[in-house]
């Protein structure tokens, strides 16, 4: 039993239940149930993740070279982080220690075209309504419909910054969603010619464009300050990968974790070895496990992964206009915006716009036209490959049989590194919004909007498997008996 | 025609047992959204806060079925749409997720929640809030009544495309070369 505030309630038998079920305009199958007192008081809130699928369970056995085109498949917001998280573990395993420069810049391009789309589509398509119109605003337009009506011009650009993106995937890949570009040891293509200057012909307008998209958000701080410095706000530490100089890298670096005030808890820590920084907790109350820093123990050992955390713990960014906005975030209001929650999407947008830049400076490197595409090396048992996915770090690793089978497989994705956090502030906004007061749906929605500004990403974080605690039968439509449930096989 | 034509089709989507690819293939129909919404409009879906399905004259469902609320969901979707339509390998196959059910359950789940060895304190999470898991995942038709079935993974956008655009034009929906793919 948790002692966390709102966690668990004293007696939940006693008290009145409120479900948001499904969570919209989040990626997955999530929903936040809240108990209730009869004076209105919350009690509990819990964010539950409700669905599991056994990713890593069902990959045992499969030749490792299946891998990184399997496990893309928990996502299809970033199939791309997997795919390269896999690769990176698995080019250990096949001795792959360095690649080539074109597999290197190649898997970068590719990634920074995800992490444009995927940005872009969190922003503009999913988070913008909330911004835009207001955290209660009407339902009936409080989606990208309701944007495309008002502000024709913002949804455009969201819609182009995505097919943008998806476009570098594309070319790098193969295909939008769940492409075959990248293989153990290296990648399976480069780009041509015509390629290249099909996607540097539009890369001005999309910096341009994400430009304009940090100052949205920055007018969005301008216009509320008050709510947006506060909004589900928390202290927390923190965990990104750095590159060894302190820059921001989103594909490669060492571990670091601080404390909220900003005192280092470990740096520059080689990722090969993670477990001896972060180990799982389980709740009954959720399928997505809750990592913690060892150090610290399962109690204090919570941490917060994300565009916010990169942007605000990086040294700095190494292309120049996005770190520009970096400093102007972390100047504005004392501060404050970059420890407040809905500096997510400032910090996010700032990111689109790293990932713009840095696709610009690769699409004039001419190694991406290269044809030296694989390496290789002494044969491994194990590898871990760890990257800054959209959404945090992301840990794959992965034991490989001497039949090239996959004996065992763990994953640590971004947003299950987010599960403490993301539980801490919704109870935020329920302690400050929702406490005493009569549930309306514009209430209600200032939940998801806490729940939003981290990104989750759900799909991503049920790659376990869970419990049948009851017997029930699933009927086809003529009543015949498809699938039934068997209790206590657990 | 006319009738059809000018009034805006309700379409209510969701994803079950799947990983969100073929929402986000929908989306990569890029700008023709824009001219997408002239003529539908949507019900419940990822992408606005209807929590229920209402009466819909087209429900999208991408993903399998994998635990009851896949169900119940699936049953709503069914009792309120016109024509349903199963989207991608999930829902009409089950799916890369469907791998698990060469799996007994019990033990996946000793070995994820009690014996694995990133987890500090082991426990089975239990909850009632937590729906409960069937034991095979299951292709939707097997069901519910399935009416259209659109193969890949995911489906190219041009393909939703131009399946959407034939119904929204009173055609019956086809597919032709390059838009039918299995990958």
């Amino acid at each position: 039993m948790s002692t966390l505030p709102l966690e668990t309630a004293a007696h939940p038998g006693q008290l009145r239940r409120v479900v948001i079920e499904p969570l919209s305009r989040v990626e997955g199958h999530g929903k936040v149930t809240l108990l209730m007192d009869e004076d209105d008081h919350v009690q509990q809130a819990r964010l539950h993740i409700v669905e599991f699928r056994a990713f890593e369970k069902f990959i045992q056995g499969r030749p490792y070279w299946e891998v990184p085109v399997m496990v893309q498949r928990l996502c299809g917001i970033c199939p791309v982080s997997h795919h390269l998280a896999a690769c990176k573990a698995l080019d250990q395993v096949v001795g792959a220690t360095t690649l080539t420069p074109t597999a290197e810049k190649i898997r970068r391009l590719m990634h920074y075209g995800q992490i444009l789309q995927s940005h872009a589509l969190h922003f503009f398509h999913l988070s913008s309504p909330d911004l835009l119109f207001g955290f209660g605003s009407d339902v009936a337009r409080r989606n990208i419909v309701g944007v495309a009506a008002a502000h024709p011009e913002v949804a455009r650009q969201g819609v182009l910054l995505r097919k943008y993106g998806q476009e570098v995937i594309r070319h790098t890949a193969g295909k939008r969603i769940h492409g075959t570009g990248s293989v153990p040891g290296g990648v399976n293509k480069s780009l041509t010619a015509a390629e290249r200057d099909e996607l540097q012909k539009d890369i001005y307008q999309m910096i341009a464009w994400s430009r304009d998209a940090v100052r949205l958000v920055r007018q969005l701080f301008e216009q509320d300050l008050e709510t947006y410095r506060c909004f589900g706000s928390f202290e927390a530490r923190t965990l990104s990968l750095v590159r060894a100089d302190g820059a921001m890298d989103l594909y490669h670096g060492g571990l670091r974790a601080r404390h909220a005030d900003g005192r280092t808890i470990f740096d520059h820590v080689e990722y090969g070895h993670y477990w001896e920084q972060i180990s799982e907790e389980v709740k009954a109350w959720s399928y997505m496990k809750f990592p913690y820093l060892r150090a610290l123990g399962h109690e204090d050992g919570w941490y917060r992964v994300g565009p916010l955390t990169r942007v605000t713990r990086c040294d700095f960014i190494p292309t120049p206009l996005a770190d520009r906005e970096r400093r102007e975030f972390m100047a504005f209001d004392d501060g404050r915006a970059a420890r407040s929650t809905l500096g997510f999407h400032w910090a996010r947008m700032i990111e689109m716009l790293h990932a713009a830049e840095a696709i610009k400076d690769l699409l004039h490197d001419a190694d991406l036209l290269g044809s030296d595409l694989m390496a290789s090396g002494p044969r491994q048992a194990r590898g871990v490959g760890v990257i800054e996915a959209p959404r945090g770090t992301l840990i794959h690793h992965y034991r490989v049989d001497e039949n090239d089978q996959v004996a065992r497989a763990n994953l640590i994705v971004s947003t299950t590194h987010n599960n403490h956090a993301m539980n801490v502030a919704i109870r935020e906004v329920a302690r400050k919004y929702l406490d005493g007061r009569k549930l309306t749906e514009g209430l209600l929605n200032h939940i998801e909007v806490a729940v939003r500004a981290f990104d989750p990403c759900l799909s991503c974080a049920t790659h376990a498997i869970g419990k049948m605690p009851l017997e029930v039968q699933l009927v086809d439509a003529e009543g015949a008996v498809v699938d039934s449930l068997v209790r206590g096989s657990a | 025609m006319t009738e059809v034509t000018r009034r805006k089709l309700r379409v209510a989507t969701t994803s079950l047992a799947g990983c969100f690819g073929c929402h986000m293939s929908l989306l990569d129909i890029d700008e023709r959204l824009f001219a997408l919404l002239e003529r539908v409009e949507f019900d419940r879906s990822p992408l606005t806060d209807i929590k229920h399905c209402g009466p819909c004259d087209l429900g999208i469902v991408e993903g399998g079925i994998c635990n009851a609320e896949n169900v119940h969901v699936l049953r709503e979707f069914r009792a309120n749409c016109k024509i349903l339509v199963a989207m991608g390998a999930c829902a009409v196959t089950g799916g890369l997720p469907a791998q698990r059910n060469h799996l007994d359950l019990g033990q996946c789940l000793q070995e994820v929640y009690l014996t694995d060895p990133s987890v500090g304190q082991g426990l089975i999470p239990n909850d009632p809030e937590l729906p409960l898991p069937l034991d095979k995942v299951h292709p939707l038709h097997e069901v519910v009544k399935v009416d259209y079935f659109i193969p890949g993974c995911p489906p190219p956008g041009d393909a939703i495309w131009k399946f959407l655009t034939d119904l929204i034009e009173g055609r019956t929906p086809k597919l032709g070369h390059g838009l039918i793919h299995y990958d």
